[in-house]
């Protein structure tokens, strides 16, 4: 049986807007993924660093705050001094439409708007997990 | 529908039983909806009359209509004073102030924390100087306002005493609200600074400079909205926020406060969400529930302590961010029960609220959907005049017995902070909110525009806040730190230090201080940081 994917969700930045990142923590769980949850205002070094720590296979970012472009930038950018390359990152929250390609080209995979569904974003991990897990 | 004990089943009861079971309905909450209800039910009472389910004036908005207050803030203290002054302009009756995230969590503009998020959620306020530009040209005497700020809720209210001050408007005279309410930081809306005892020390300060001091402000709104939006039910909304009521009136006792000198100036504030009866109801029962807490569990003697009053927010969480213009619609709706179940004042939420701050144009519209509701569609000439439904009073009686039920748990808890300590609200709100989204993705429960009739729509314009702000903010915070007397700051801290080291004292004298020197709100809650230390949530 293969390895279970490995998923961080983490909440940076001042909000305490959590609903979100528990549903979707949940959800993994019950999609048979292995899930750590950072808990609130975490910053870039911290979440990186948990990344490290559990050997994540995604990292799954939670904000709602407006600071997105702020802190999404900066944890790409330890990521990269890190070399965690091989690791899928996808944001959930309030992101507006025009910085999702500015997100993207920085290295997000996909960005989740609301409204998207707990299903479909376990399906896009599914297909696009980078390591073989 | 059937009373316990009853033992004959009537025809008519059976076929009932049968088209429940055939396909059962259920609110937004989940709980079951009959198809048909039958009385006799309780004669509900009077309006105005104990236990005020029907209202708590005896001709409610014949009288005077609820006060429409839009929450509003964003960016630097100059853009939102602009922002109040056009919507007074435009016929609003009160303000309502919402302050940024490093604000609500006791930072100033330039802590590393607080990069990113300068004016983004609301104003950057940092000081005097910055509440000062907010009420420039703004005459408190003359408009009543509302503060969203909890864990911070001493600081921000000892500068508008202070504004006050310096406006030369005496405190007897202010006429407004502050949040304070701790204690759902703790189970929903998580911006927490110290941990539960000793913030609930502060709130209980408040209650008591409140009374003697600013007798006409509301000195907490106890609150469900956060609650609501968390994704909790309608029943764990009212349940839990009353009950967080009863703790910070058990608190206040303790500390040797007389319930019906602080208990006049408790206010509440409740989600409109989109169940319309449901909602109706919650706003009914609450205000029954709270009399009978107040005069059954407290002995409240002043009619006023224990006649509920409330604010009302329509919900952000049921608004999409497809299809915006949809909202407008849902918000009206909400705002509707919220009216028919007999609000003091209300918010109506903009329509780009899932998407960013609300522009002029978008707060504009739901300010105009509050003056329909009032001046054209006729619902505030009469009284709760869904009173006596036989359907209406059912889920009213349905969710006082649903309070009594959770406030029995919370009671043998030992009560809520307990409860919050051993993380049992929110371990029942993050419960309610899976099963919702379940509910949701298996298309039980539609949402228009995001699980069913999806149709692809232009982009609307939003409101983006630019970084400048926060550089600008930066630039303000370091002129002021280099002009103001630093000696003096220096003394009010030390003095608020030991003020809290005492735990014995009121803290509202030193805080204002504190702010009256242009101490800023990060230097204060550091210092009580130190002492009080910093919260960490449980992991739940």
């Amino acid at each position: 049986m293969a390895e279970r994917i490995r998923v961080l969700v983490a909440k940076p930045g001042l909000d305490g807007h959590d609903r979100g990142a528990k549903i979707i923590a949940r959800a993994f769980r019950d999609a048979g993924f292995e899930v750590i949850y950072t808990g609130l205002r975490q910053t870039p070094e911290q979440v990186v660093n948990a990344s490290l720590q559990e050997d994540v296979d995604v990292i799954g970012l939670s904000v709602l705050s407006g600071a997105h472009m702020t802190l999404v930038p900066r944890i790409l950018e330890l990521m990269k001094k890190e070399k965690l390359n091989d690791v899928l990152v996808v944001i959930g929250g309030i992101i507006p439409d025009p910085d999702i390609p500015k997100l993207k080209e920085l290295g997000v995979s996909e960005v989740f708007q609301p409204g998207a569904s707990t299903e479909d974003i376990i399906a896009y991990i599914r297909g696009h997990v980078r390591s073989n897990a | 529908m059937r009373s316990p004990g009853t033992a004959i089943i009537s025809d008519r009861e059976r076929r009932m039983a049968k088209i429940i079971k055939e396909r059962p309905f259920t609110t937004i909450s989940g709980v079951p909806v009959d198809p048909l209800y039958m009385g006799p039910v309780q004669d509900p009472g009077m309006p105005g009359e104990p236990p005020y389910t029907r209202g708590i004036y005896p001709t409610m908005y014949r009288g005077r209509l609820w006060t429409m207050r839009q929450f509003s803030g964003f960016g630097s203290a100059e853009d939102t004073n602009k922002r109040y002054r056009y919507l007074l302009e435009q016929g609003q009756t009160g303000l309502s102030v919402a302050f940024h995230l490093p604000t609500l969590m006791g930072y100033d503009s330039d802590h590393p924390m607080s990069e990113g998020e300068v004016g983004k959620c609301g104003v950057a306020i940092d000081s005097l100087a910055d509440m000062e530009t907010l009420f420039d040209g703004l005459p408190l005497d003359k408009i009543s306002t509302s503060m969203t700020t909890n864990a911070p809720a001493v600081i921000l209210w000892s500068m508008y005493l202070a504004v006050a001050d310096k406006q030369k408007v005496p405190w007897t005279a202010l006429r407004g609200t502050i949040q304070n309410d701790i204690l759902k930081e703790y189970i929903a809306e998580k911006t927490y600074i110290f941990p539960p005892r000793p913030s609930m020390k502060l709130v209980v300060d408040t209650f008591e400079f409140g009374t003697k001091h600013v007798p006409q402000w509301n000195t907490i709104s106890v609150s469900g909205y956060h609650i609501r939006e968390a994704g909790s039910t309608a029943l764990q909304e009212l349940a839990f926020t009353l009950y967080d009521g009863i703790e910070y009136v058990e608190w206040a006792r303790r500390a040797g406060l007389d319930v019906d000198d602080f208990a006049p100036r408790l206010s509440f504030f409740f989600n409109a969400h989109s169940d319309f009866f449901e909602e109706l109801a919650k706003y009914r029962a609450a205000r029954k529930v709270w009399h009978k807490v107040m005069t059954e569990r407290f002995h409240s003697t002043n009619p006023r302590s224990s006649m509920l009053r409330f604010h009302t927010q329509t919900a952000g969480c049921a608004l999409t961010a497809q299809q915006p213009n949809n909202n407008i619609v849902r918000v009206a709706l909400q705002a509707m029960s919220a009216v028919l179940g007999g609000t003091q004042s209300l918010h109506t939420n903009s329509l780009d609220e899932t998407l960013a701050l609300p522009t002029e144009h978008a707060a504009r519209i739901a300010l105009r959907t509050q003056q329909i509701i009032a001046h054209e569609t006729g619902v505030t000439r009469t009284v709760d005049p869904f009173g006596g439904s036989y359907f209406l009073e059912t889920l009213t009686n349905n969710i006082e017995k649903g309070c009594w039920e959770y406030f029995d748990k919370l009671d043998a808890m030992g009560g809520m902070v307990s409860a919050i300590e051993q993380g049992y609200p929110q371990r029942e709100i993050q419960n309610a909110s899976y099963e919702y989204q379940m509910a949701v993705e298996r298309k039980e429960k539609i949402i228009v525009g995001v699980n069913d009739f999806i149709s692809e729509e232009p982009p609307i314009h939003v409101l983006l806040i630019d970084e400048s702000v926060g550089e600008r903010q930066i630039a303000k915070l370091k002129n002021l730190r280099s002009t103001r007397d630093n000696g003096r700051v220096k003394q009010t801290l030390d003095t608020l230090r030991q003020a809290a080291q005492s735990g014995d004292v009121n803290m509202m004298p030193a805080v204002l201080d504190c702010v009256r020197c242009y101490t800023t709100l990060g230097e204060i809650c550091d210092t009580l940081r130190a002492v009080y230390g910093a919260y960490e949530e449980p992991v739940i």
